[in-house]
């Protein structure tokens, strides 16, 4: 779902950047607050991790395929604040090294994966975790949150281009929520396969 | 600690080489839309810039599969040593103990 060049306009993509830059702003901070010695690595290795994940598109119904975007992933290893962090890392990277995404709409993208994916997916995760409390209940919980933090990002997506006139909300809408609730089955499924395997190899890093 | 560090960078590189190959070449959900809806024109040609591999693809090398994973091991290694550099550097304002502190109590 990375926004190219030309689909958004000015006041569009500028208050998205202004948003997104003081996320990865607050972020920073609260990340040197809490990041310990030992978590650098595994900042290095959820960034790294994603980005491959990223570059494998699997195909879902109708001639379309989609990707895993890693939001919920990154929040329940590291908390939101470091999460936000290594999607901007990703999404940076894409943008300039791969132009996978446009410059202008890197706000954008940053929105919609980063703070709707790490701290929107990390809440849904944090409130379900109050009802859902063993083990299942952290994969359900970790499930449903990173389907709908995809679902939610292409409504997110959807608004930023009828904002920007480049189409009418009522014709992306129900399109893009639709296809992405088919590929956020996939991102679901990634997240909680890796949480378990994390889970059975390292459980000490998901203590905190 | 070493070993999940090199495990998962491994992990990394081979989804990036040799598992990215296989990927769909179909648009994603947002291409498709705009392809459907017709407008995915408003973004041809907007680019600000080119970027020096774009599409995932080396340029130079003539063999696809190899551009795609040449590409693609680049960026994990970018990605990776990007998000450690601004872990390292946001972490080292000094706050060593105090995690391993906060999990005493």
């Amino acid at each position: 779902m990375h926004i190219p060049d030309g689909f958004l306009d000015t006041k569009t993509w500028v208050a998205l950047t202004a948003v997104s830059g003081t996320a990865i702003a607050v972020s920073l901070k609260q990340t040197g607050k809490t990041l310990g010695e030992k978590q650098v690595p595994v900042m290095g290795i959820t960034a790294a991790f994603i980005f491959a994940a990223q570059m494998i598109n699997f195909p879902v119904a109708g001639g379309t395929s989609g990707h895993f975007m890693g939001g919920v992933l990154a929040a329940i290893l590291l908390g939101p604040y470091t999460a936000l962090l290594v999607m901007a890392t990703v999404l940076i990277i894409q943008c300039l090294i791969f132009q996978d995404g446009g410059v202008t709409a890197l706000g954008a993208n940053i929105f919609n994966m980063g703070i709707i994916g790490a701290f929107g997916g990390y809440f849904i995760f944090s409130v379900l975790r109050k009802f859902l409390k063993n083990d299942k209940g952290f994969f359900v919980s970790a499930f449903a949150a990173a389907w709908l933090s995809i679902v939610i990002a292409a409504a997110a997506c959807s608004l930023e281009l009828s904002i920007s006139g480049t189409v009418p909300l009522k014709t992306s809408l129900i399109a893009m929520t639709g296809v992405h609730a088919l590929i956020g089955i996939g991102e679901g499924l990634i997240t909680v396969a890796v949480l378990s395997f994390i889970k059975k190899t390292r459980p000490d890093l998901l203590e905190s | 600690m070493k070993k999940i560090i090199i495990a998962g960078f491994l992990a990394a590189i081979i989804i990036a080489v040799f598992i990215s190959p296989f990927a769909s070449k179909h648009p994603d959900g947002l291409e498709k839309v705009a392809e459907d809806k017709g407008f995915l024109q408003k973004g041809e040609g907007k680019e600000l810039f080119n970027a020096p591999v774009p599409d995932y693809s080396m340029p130079g090398i003539k063999h696809e599969t190899i551009a795609g994973s040449i590409a693609g091991a680049t960026g994990v290694i970018l990605v990776f040593a990007l998000a450690y550099g601004i872990g390292f550097c946001v972490k080292s304002k000094g706050r060593k103990v105090e995690r391993s502190k906060k999990k005493l109590t």
